[in-house]
C-alpha cells in the first residue's frame, strides 16, 4: 500500500540533533553576552553593592583552593539527597493514589494543594523546634518543599491519562494492579519527571534557607558570612556553584527522562 | 445454539439538567445475534446507541436489561472471549508494534518467550512483521490500526468486536485495511462484529447489517454478497452490491426523517 509509510526514524533523529545544536549555540552566546554585560557594568558599581564575574571567578579560585567552597557544597549535598529522595519515594506513589482513586483525591487532595502553597520561611521555626538544629532538620525542610510539586505534578499527570487508554487494560482483563503498573505508571513518567525538575529548583531553595535558619553550615553558610562581612564576590561564588548545580541537575533529568519514557519527546515534539 | 446472543439489551442514562432528574434510553430492547464465522456490522446515525451497544458486548459498560451471551457465558465484565479493536488504534506509546500485541497476553500470563513469538505470528498475520521493532509513533494511521487488530487477535477471541476501526483512514488505506480484514477472515473464520456509519462499508464488510435508530434495532438486512469476496474495487461494480446499499440507505433515510419529524 503506498499511502502506508511512516517518517523513518532515522531521519527524525536527524532533526531532533539538528534542533538541539542550534539551541545549544543560541544558549551560549545568551549567556556569554549576559557575562560580558554584567562583567561591563558591575565594575562601574560600588564593591559592597555589586560584583562582577571575573572578581566572583577569582573569589571562587580562591575558595575552592583553602578548601571552603568544595566541603561547604558536599555539605550542603548530602541533606539535599536524602531529602530529595524521601519527597520522590513518598511523592510519586502518594501521587499516584490520589490521581486514581476519587476516595484518596476527596478525602487527602486539599492538603496536598495547599501544602504546595505553604510559605517555607513561616514553617521553619516549627521546623526547628521539632527536629533540632543538626541533619535532620535539613533534610525534613528540604523533603517537604519538594515532595509537594512532585506529588501534585504525579497527581495531574495520572489524571490527564486518557480515559480510553485505561479501557485498553480493562478489555485486556487487566486487574487494577496490572493496569496501574503497565499503563498508569508508564503513561505518567513525563509528567513525574516534569514534577522532579520544579522540585529541583524547591529543594534547592529550601537547602539554602534551611542552612540560613538552623546551624549556619554549607554553601548557605559561606552565603551568609560572606554578606555579613561585605564581601560581595566571595558571597556571589556559593551561588554561581548553586545555579551551576541547579542546571545540570535538571540537565540529567532531562535526560533520564530521555532514557525512560524516549516516545514522549518523539510524541510532542518537545526536546526539552 | 448461536455463538453471540444479543437478547433484549436496555441502557438508561440519568441525567441532571438544570437541576431535573430525566432519563436518557439510549438502547431499548436490542436483540440479535451471531453464527460462529459471520460479520455482522451496526450502523446508524450518530447517538443511535451502536457504539453503546458494542461497549456493552465488550463488556465496558453495563447493560440496565437484558443480556449478552458469548459462546454460552453470561457478559458481566470484559473477558478473553472478546477482543476490541479501538476507533482511534489506542496503542500504548511506550511499546513497540510487537510489545503492543503482547500487551493482552502477557496480562493473560502468557511466558514472555512465548508471548513475543505469538505476537510476532499476528504482527505477521496483519502484514507488520517487520515493523516490529517501531513505537506508535513511527506508524502512519493504518498501520497502528492493523497493530490493534493483531493485539485483538492475538488473545483467540470467540468474537472480535471493532469500533468504527478505518472511520479516520483516508480512503485508500480503508479500502486496504478492508480487504485485508476480509483475507483475514476468510483465513481464520473470524466472527466480527462492526460498528460502522459507512454504508458501504457495512455492505461490503458484513453478511447481515443492523440498522439502528433511537435505540432500536430498526430492521436487519440481510446483505450476503458472495464469498470469497477477492476485490472490493471488483465488487464496487457489482449490481447487488448496488441494490443493497441503496436498500440500507433508503432504510436510514427514512428512520432519520422519521427523527426529524419527531424532533419537529
Amino acid at each position: 500500500m503506498t499511502t502506508d509509510h511512516a517518517t523513518a526514524p532515522s531521519s527524525l533523529r536527524m532533526d531532533l540533533a539538528t534542533i538541539l545544536m542550534g539551541r545549544r549555540v543560541v544558549t551560549f552566546a545568551s549567556v556569554t553576552i549576559a557575562l560580558l554585560l554584567w562583567e561591563i557594568f558591575g565594575r562601574q558599581v560600588n564593591p559592597l553593592f555589586g560584583s562582577y564575574p571575573s572578581a566572583i571567578a577569582a573569589a571562587m579560585v580562591d575558595l575552592t583552593v583553602s578548601g571552603r567552597l568544595p566541603n561547604a557544597f558536599l555539605q550542603s549535598l548530602q541533606p539535599f539527597v536524602v531529602g530529595f529522595s524521601i519527597a520522590a519515594i513518598l511523592g510519586i506513589p502518594i501521587g499516584m493514589l490520589l490521581g486514581r482513586f476519587r476516595f484518596m483525591e476527596a478525602a487527602f487532595g486539599i492538603y496536598v494543594t495547599a501544602g504546595n502553597a505553604m510559605p517555607l520561611i513561616a514553617i521553619t521555626p516549627l521546623f526547628m523546634l521539632w527536629f533540632g538544629l543538626g541533619f535532620t532538620v535539613k533534610v525534613a525542610i528540604i523533603a517537604t518543599l519538594s515532595f509537594f510539586p512532585i506529588c501534585m505534578s504525579t497527581w495531574s499527570g495520572v489524571k490527564s491519562i486518557p480515559k480510553s487508554l485505561i479501557e485498553v487494560g480493562e478489555s485486556f482483563v487487566g486487574s487494577r494492579r496490572a493496569i496501574l503498573q503497565k499503563i498508569v505508571l508508564p503513561a505518567s513518567v513525563p509528567y513525574i519527571m516534569a514534577g522532579i525538575r520544579l522540585a529541583v529548583g524547591k529543594g534547592i531553595i529550601a537547602m539554602i534557607v534551611a542552612e540560613f535558619f538552623t546551624a549556619l553550615s554549607g554553601l548557605g553558610g559561606i552565603i551568609l558570612t560572606a554578606a555579613n562581612n561585605f564581601e560581595t564576590a566571595e558571597m556571589f561564588a556559593p551561588i554561581i556553584v548553586l545555579l551551576t548545580f541547579a542546571i545540570i541537575l535538571n540537565a540529567f533529568v532531562q535526560w533520564l527522562e530521555r532514557v525512560i519514557a524516549p516516545w514522549h519527546i518523539q510524541v510532542t515534539g518537545q526536546a526539552d | 445454539m448461536a455463538l453471540v446472543e444479543i437478547q433484549n439489551v436496555s441502557k438508561t442514562f440519568k441525567t441532571m439538567m438544570a437541576g431535573a432528574r430525566g432519563e436518557v434510553h439510549a438502547l431499548s430492547g436490542v436483540s440479535f445475534s451471531l453464527e460462529r464465522g459471520e460479520i455482522v456490522a451496526i450502523t446508524g446515525a450518530s447517538g443511535c446507541g451502536k457504539t453503546t451497544m458494542l461497549r456493552i458486548i465488550m463488556g465496558l459498560e453495563q447493560a440496565s436489561g437484558g443480556s449478552v451471551v458469548v459462546n454460552g457465558r453470561k457478559v458481566s465484565a470484559c473477558g478473553y472471549d472478546r477482543g476490541m479493536v479501538f476507533q482511534h488504534s489506542e496503542l500504548l506509546p511506550w511499546r513497540n508494534a510487537v510489545q503492543n500485541v503482547a500487551f493482552g497476553l502477557e496480562l493473560k500470563g502468557m511466558d514472555k518467550p512465548t508471548r513475543v513469538a505469538e505476537a510476532q505470528r499476528y504482527l505477521d498475520l496483519v502484514g507488520l512483521g517487520h515493523a516490529a521493532e517501531r513505537l506508535p509513533h513511527q506508524l502512519s494511521g493504518g498501520m497502528k490500526q492493523r497493530v490493534g487488530i493483531a493485539r485483538a487477535l492475538a488473545i483467540g477471541p470467540d468474537v472480535l468486536l471493532m469500533d468504527e476501526p478505518f472511520g479516520a483512514l483516508d480512503a485508500q488505506t480503508r479500502e486496504g485495511l478492508q480487504n485485508e480484514l476480509l483475507a483475514i477472515q476468510a483465513k481464520t473464520q473470524q466472527t466480527i462484529i462492526l460498528v460502522t456509519h459507512d454504508l458501504d462499508e457495512a455492505v461490503l464488510l458484513a453478511d447481515r447489517v443492523v440498522v439502528m435508530s433511537r435505540g432500536r434495532v430498526a430492521e436487519m438486512l440481510d446483505v450476503r454478497l458472495p464469498r470469497p469476496r477477492p476485490s472490493l474495487a471488483a465488487l464496487r461494480g457489482d449490481p447487488e452490491f448496488g441494490d443493497k446499499r441503496l436498500r440500507l440507505w433508503k432504510l436510514l433515510k427514512t428512520e432519520m426523517d422519521a427523527d426529524a419529524r419527531k424532533a419537529a
